[in-house]
C-alpha cells in the first residue's frame, strides 16, 4: 500500500485526527499572534504608570480605567462615539438610494458594472482615497474653486464659520474629517445594504401596492424593514472602521484628538503603555456591545 | 444464495439521536431492496453505513461476508448515485465516468473505452464531450448511473435517484433501472420515500420508522399484509380500523387494515351477500378523480373508511347513507400493536 | 419583475453616489500631470509627464515598492495555507466551538486595525523581537489569513458536500479526492482569495506603522509624504501607481469569484 493511502487510511480512521491536523495552523498563529498579544497587551490595562520614573507600575489596580473618565481623555471617547455615529448615518443615506437603484432596477451588465463600482472605491488604496481628499479639500483645492465658479464662496464660508464643525480650510476642520470618513467607508454600507434589498421579493412591495399600500406606505412598512438587517450589517463596519482609525484625523482635521490617535500616541511617544491598553478596551467594548445589539437583530446572517 | 449486505444489531447515533436503532437486516446477491420510510426514518443513514461515509456506533456489518468496520468508502466494492447526482462540474461527463478508474491507476486508453461502453448503456454514448451543466436532469442521473456502474460494483446504492425528475421521465426511468439490474445481474439498495416507486421496482421492501425497520417483505406482502398500523398507514392509504370497529364487522377484536379499493358499496339497509363483511355507514366527502372517485365515508362509532369506486358505478352526494361490504379476506389482522 | 423605469429622483441620487466614489480618484490622475509642485492648487496652470520620470529615477521609492512586494508575496502566501486550513475545517464539520473559533478568523478585519497592531507591538517590545521584514509579514498574514477564509469558505459552501463523498466513493482516497476534486473547485476561490491578500497587505498602512519600526514600505512612504507634504507631484505619480497594482487583482478576482458562481452550481 502507497504511503497516501496509509495516511489516507489513518486520517479516516481518525476524523477528529484530522479535523485538529487542518484547524491547528491556522488556530496557532491566530492564537499566538493574535489573541496572545492582544490579551498581554490589554491586561497592561490593570497596571498603571509611575508618575516620577515614567516606567510600568506592574501591581493591579483600576486607576487606569478610573483615567478614562478624566475630562480630557473622556472628551476623546465621546467626540469619537459622535463622530463615529455621525458617519454611520450618513453613509445609511448617501448608501440607500444607490443600493435600492442597483437592487431593484439595475439588471445584467449593469447590475455588475455598479458591484465593480463599488468594489473598486471598497479596495482601492486607503491611503490614496485619503490623499484625494487632501487634494480635495485644500484651502486651494477644487471645492474652493467650484464654490467661487458658482459664485458660492460665502455659503462655503458661512459653513466654514460654524462654530466646532467648521475651521480655517475643509481640510482643517471636523467637517472635512467626516467627509473623508463617509467617503472611505460608504462601499462597506453599500454591499450589505444592497445584498439585503435584493433578498426582498418583489411580489412583496406588489403585495403591500395591492393592499392598498403608498409607495412611501410601502417604504416605511415593508422595505425598510426588511433591508434593516443589512444596513446595520454595514453600519458595524462604519462605526468600528470609525471608531478606531487614527490616519485620517491626523491628514484632515484640526489636530483634536479620537481614539485611534490617542492610543497611538500614548504607546509611542507618550510611553503610557498602560493608559493606551485602557483606551484600546474602549472601542472593543463598545463594539462588543454593539456586534450583540446587531445580532439580535439579525444583521449576521445579512453579512 | 450468497449474501450480499449484512446488518447486525447495528445502531448509529448522532449525539442524542439514534438515527439507526438497533436494525438487522440480510441482502441476498442480486436483490434489488428498496428502503422505504418517511423522511428521518434512518433509510438514508443505512445506505451511508453500506457506502462507508458512516460508521456504525455499534454492531456489525459485513459486505460479501467481509467484515465492513473501519473500512474507508475508497476500499468497498460498492458505489452510489447520489440524490444530487454530485457530478463533478470541472470535468466533461467522459472525465466523470472515467473518474473511478482514474484513481485505481487504469491507463488512460483503457478507462475511456470503459467509461463510453457504460455512456453508451446508459444511452448517452454521444455525451461524452459535453460538461454536467450542459445536460438535462434525467441525462445528469444517468452519467451518474454510468459513473457508478463502470467501477463494476458488487453492491449499486441509490439514494432517492428519481427525486429530482419530473412525473413522466420518473416512471420511464423506473423502468430503465429495473431492467438494467436485472441485465446486470448486481445487488441494488435503493432509498426512497415514494412507496409506489419501492413497490414497483423491488423485489424486497424494508419499511423504516424511527430508526428501526418495522416491516421487510416483498411489495405483495407490504401491501396487503401490513403488520402495523404504520406501515398500513404509510403504504397506499390503507385504511387503519380499530379493535373495536374489526370486531363488530365480524373479525376479531385487534386492529386491522382495509384497503379503499377492495370494498363494494351498495345502497343503505341492502344486506350484503354471505361471506362477506359489512358496515353501514354515511359519505362525508366525495373526490372526483376521473376514472375512479374516492369517497369518505363515516360509520356510527365514528371510524372513518375511504373507498374507492369506479365512477361508472353513478354519482354519489355528501349525506348519502351506504352499506360497505368487503370479502372476509380482505380485512387484514395486524400483527404488531403500535 | 416591473417594467416601470425607476423613479428619477432615485436615479440621480444613485448617479451622484457613483460620482461621489469615483470622481476624487479621477483627480488624482489629474493632478499627476500638474506643473504646480508647492500647492494643491486647483485647476492645475499647467500640465507636464515630467513626473514620472522623477518617480522612476528615485531609488527610496523602488525600495519601498521591493519591501511592499517582498511582504505582500510572503503574507499572501502564507495566508493562503492558513486561510484554506481553517475554510476547510470550519466547512467540513460540526464540533465543539466551532461558531467561536470562527468568529475567532473574522476578528483580525471586524476590530479595527489599530487593535491588532498595537497588540503585536507590544508583543515584539515584550519578547524583544527586533523590527524587520518578517515583523511586517506576521501582521499582515494576521489579516490576509481572513481574506482567503472567507473567499474559500464562501467556495466551500456553494460546492455540494456530496461531491468529495462520491470520489471517495468512486475509489479515491483523501490525497487523490483533494487533488482532483477539491483543488480544481476551489482554486479560482483560491486565485481570487490570494489576489485580494496581495491588494490588501500591499496597501496596508495601520498595522504595518506598528510593526515595520524603521523601514519604510510604499503605504508607509506615501503617509509620510501626507503628514509632511514635501514632494507632492511625486505622490501623485505614486499614488496612482498604486491604484493600479491594486485595480488589476481587484477586477482579476471578481472575474474569478464570478466564473465560479457558474461551475459551482448555485450563485449567492
Amino acid at each position: 500500500m502507497s504511503l497516501t493511502r496509509s495516511i489516507s487510511n489513518f486520517l479516516f480512521k481518525h476524523p477528529n485526527g484530522f479535523l485538529t491536523l487542518l484547524l491547528a495552523p491556522p488556530l496557532l498563529w491566530l492564537g499566538i499572534a493574535f489573541l496572545g498579544s492582544l490579551s498581554v497587551f490589554l491586561f497592561h490595562a490593570f497596571f498603571s504608570i509611575d508618575e516620577f520614573s515614567g516606567f510600568i507600575k506592574y501591581e493591579f489596580t483600576l486607576s487606569t480605567f478610573a483615567e478614562l473618565f478624566r475630562l480630557s481623555n473622556f472628551d476623546v471617547i465621546i467626540r469619537s462615539l459622535v463622530m463615529a455615529t455621525a458617519v454611520t448615518l450618513a453613509s445609511v443615506v448617501i448608501a440607500f438610494p444607490f443600493a435600492y437603484f442597483a437592487a431593484r432596477y439595475a439588471r445584467g451588465k449593469w447590475k455588475a458594472l455598479f458591484y465593480i463600482l463599488v468594489m473598486l472605491p471598497l479596495w482601492s488604496s486607503y491611503l490614496v482615497k485619503v490623499y484625494a481628499w487632501k487634494l480635495i479639500l485644500a484651502k486651494e483645492g477644487i471645492i474652493s474653486w467650484l464654490a467661487g465658479e458658482l459664485h458660492l464662496t460665502w455659503a462655503l464660508d458661512a459653513l466654514l464659520a460654524i462654530p466646532v464643525i467648521g475651521g480655517p480650510s475643509l481640510s482643517i476642520s471636523f467637517l472635512g474629517t467626516f467627509l473623508v470618513f463617509v467617503y472611505v467607508w460608504l462601499p462597506f454600507m453599500i454591499l450589505p445594504t444592497q445584498a439585503a434589498l435584493e433578498r426582498v421579493p418583489v411580489n412583496l412591495i406588489d403585495a403591500s401596492s395591492d393592499l392598498g399600500g403608498t409607495p412611501a406606505q410601502t417604504f416605511r412598512h415593508v422595505i425598510f424593514p426588511l433591508a434593516l438587517p443589512g444596513i446595520i450589517a454595514g453600519s458595524i463596519f462604519t462605526f468600528s472602521l470609525t471608531l478606531g482609525d487614527y490616519i485620517i484625523p491626523q491628514i484632515i482635521g484640526n489636530s483634536s484628538y479620537f481614539l485611534g490617535q490617542t492610543v497611538y500616541t500614548l504607546q509611542g511617544t507618550a510611553g503610557n503603555i498602560p493608559l493606551a491598553a485602557a483606551f484600546t478596551v474602549v472601542p472593543i467594548v463598545i463594539m462588543g456591545i454593539y456586534l450583540a445589539i446587531a445580532k439580535r437583530m439579525g444583521a449576521f446572517d445579512a453579512l | 444464495m450468497t449474501t450480499a449486505v449484512s446488518f447486525q444489531n447495528i445502531s448509529r447515533y448522532f449525539g442524542p439521536v439514534r438515527a439507526v436503532d438497533e436494525v438487522t437486516l440480510d441482502i441476498a446477491e442480486g436483490e434489488f431492496f428498496a428502503m422505504l420510510g418517511p423522511s428521518g426514518s434512518g433509510k438514508t443513514t443505512c445506505l451511508r453505513l453500506i457506502a462507508g461515509f458512516e460508521q456504525p456506533t455499534s454492531g456489525h456489518m459485513e459486505i460479501f461476508g467481509v467484515t465492513s468496520e473501519g473500512v474507508p468508502p475508497y476500499q468497498r466494492n460498492v458505489n452510489t448515485v447520489f440524490q444530487d447526482y454530485a457530478l463533478f462540474p470541472h470535468m466533461t461527463v467522459l472525465d466523470n465516468v472515467a473518474y473511478g478508474l482514474m484513481v485505481k491507476g487504469v491507463d488512460k486508453p483503457t478507462r475511456h473505452h470503459k467509461a463510453q461502453e457504460a455512456l453508451t448503456l446508459v444511452a448517452l454514448g454521444s455525451f461524452g464531450s459535453r460538461r454536467p451543466s450542459q445536460l438535462s436532469g434525467g441525462q445528469r442521473q444517468r452519467v451518474a448511473l454510468a459513473r457508478a456502474l463502470v467501477n463494476e460494483p458488487k453492491v449499486l446504492l441509490l439514494d432517492e435517484p428519481l427525486g429530482a425528475l419530473d412525473l413522466k421521465l420518473r416512471e420511464q426511468m423506473q423502468v430503465e433501472l429495473k431492467a438494467l439490474q436485472r441485465n446486470l445481474g448486481i445487488t441494488f439498495v435503493f432509498v426512497t420515500h415514494d412507496q409506489g416507486e419501492a413497490l414497483s421496482m423491488a423485489d424486497r421492501v424494508a419499511i423504516f420508522n424511527d430508526g428501526k425497520i418495522v416491516q421487510v417483505g416483498s411489495p405483495e406482502d407490504i401491501y396487503e399484509r401490513p403488520n402495523t398500523k404504520f406501515v398500513a398507514d404509510f403504504v397506499g392509504s390503507s385504511n387503519v380500523l380499530s379493535p373495536a370497529f374489526s370486531k363488530s364487522a365480524g373479525g376479531p377484536e385487534k386492529w386491522a387494515s382495509l384497503r379503499p379499493e377492495k370494498i363494494n358499496i351498495l345502497p343503505a339497509k341492502v344486506k350484503p351477500s354471505p361471506g362477506q363483511q359489512s358496515a353501514s355507514t354515511k359519505i362525508v366527502a366525495v373526490h372526483y378523480q376521473g376514472s375512479v372517485t374516492r369517497l369518505n365515508t363515516r360509520t356510527v362509532g365514528g371510524e372513518t373508511i375511504n373507498v374507492t369506486v369506479p365512477s361508472s358505478l353513478g354519482k354519489f352526494t355528501e349525506g348519502d347513507e351506504v352499506m360497505l361490504h368487503w370479502p372476509q379476506e380482505a380485512l387484514h389482522i395486524m400483527a404488531g400493536e403500535a | 419583475m416591473r417594467s416601470e423605469g425607476s423613479p428619477l429622483l432615485l436615479k440621480i441620487a444613485a448617479l451622484a453616489c457613483v460620482a461621489f466614489l469615483h470622481v476624487p480618484l479621477l483627480l488624482i490622475f489629474l493632478y499627476a500631470f500638474t506643473t504646480e509642485e508647492k500647492s494643491f492648487q486647483f485647476p492645475p496652470p499647467g500640465y507636464t509627464a515630467k513626473w514620472f520620470g522623477i518617480v522612476w529615477e528615485r531609488q527610496d521609492i523602488w525600495d519601498a515598492i521591493g519591501l511592499s512586494v517582498k511582504v505582500a508575496s510572503i503574507a499572501t502566501f502564507l495566508a493562503l495555507i492558513l486561510g484554506t486550513c481553517a475554510a476547510a475545517a470550519i466547512s467540513r464539520a460540526k464540533f465543539f466551538g466551532r461558531d467561536h473559533i470562527s468568529l475567532l478568523f473574522i476578528l483580525p478585519i471586524a476590530l479595527p486595525g489599530i487593535v491588532t497592531g498595537i497588540a503585536l507591538r507590544s508583543a515584539f517590545g515584550i519578547m524583544d523581537i527586533p523590527f524587520s521584514t518578517w515583523t511586517i509579514v506576521l501582521g499582515h498574514t494576521t489579516f490576509c489569513m481572513v481574506v482567503v477564509y472567507n473567499n474559500v469558505l464562501a467556495r466551500f459552501r456553494r460546492t455540494s458536500g456530496s461531491m468529495i463523498e462520491a470520489s471517495m466513493d468512486l475509489g479515491a482516497d483523501g490525497f487523490q479526492t483533494f487533488r482532483y476534486v477539491v483543488l480544481p473547485q476551489i482554486a479560482s476561490a483560491l486565485l481570487a482569495g490570494g489576489m485580494l491578500a496581495f491588494a490588501l497587505s500591499f496597501d496596508e498602512v495601520i498595522v504595518t506603522t506598528f510593526t515595520a519600526g524603521q523601514q519604510s514600505t510604499l503605504p508607509i512612504w506615501m503617509l509620510n509624504e501626507l503628514i509632511r507634504p514635501r514632494q507632492r507631484p511625486i505622490t501623485n505619480v505614486v499614488a496612482i501607481f498604486v491604484i493600479a497594482v491594486t485595480f488589476v487583482p481587484i477586477l482579476a478576482a471578481y472575474y474569478l469569484t464570478r466564473e465560479g458562481e457558474h461551475t459551482g452550481g448555485t450563485g449567492k
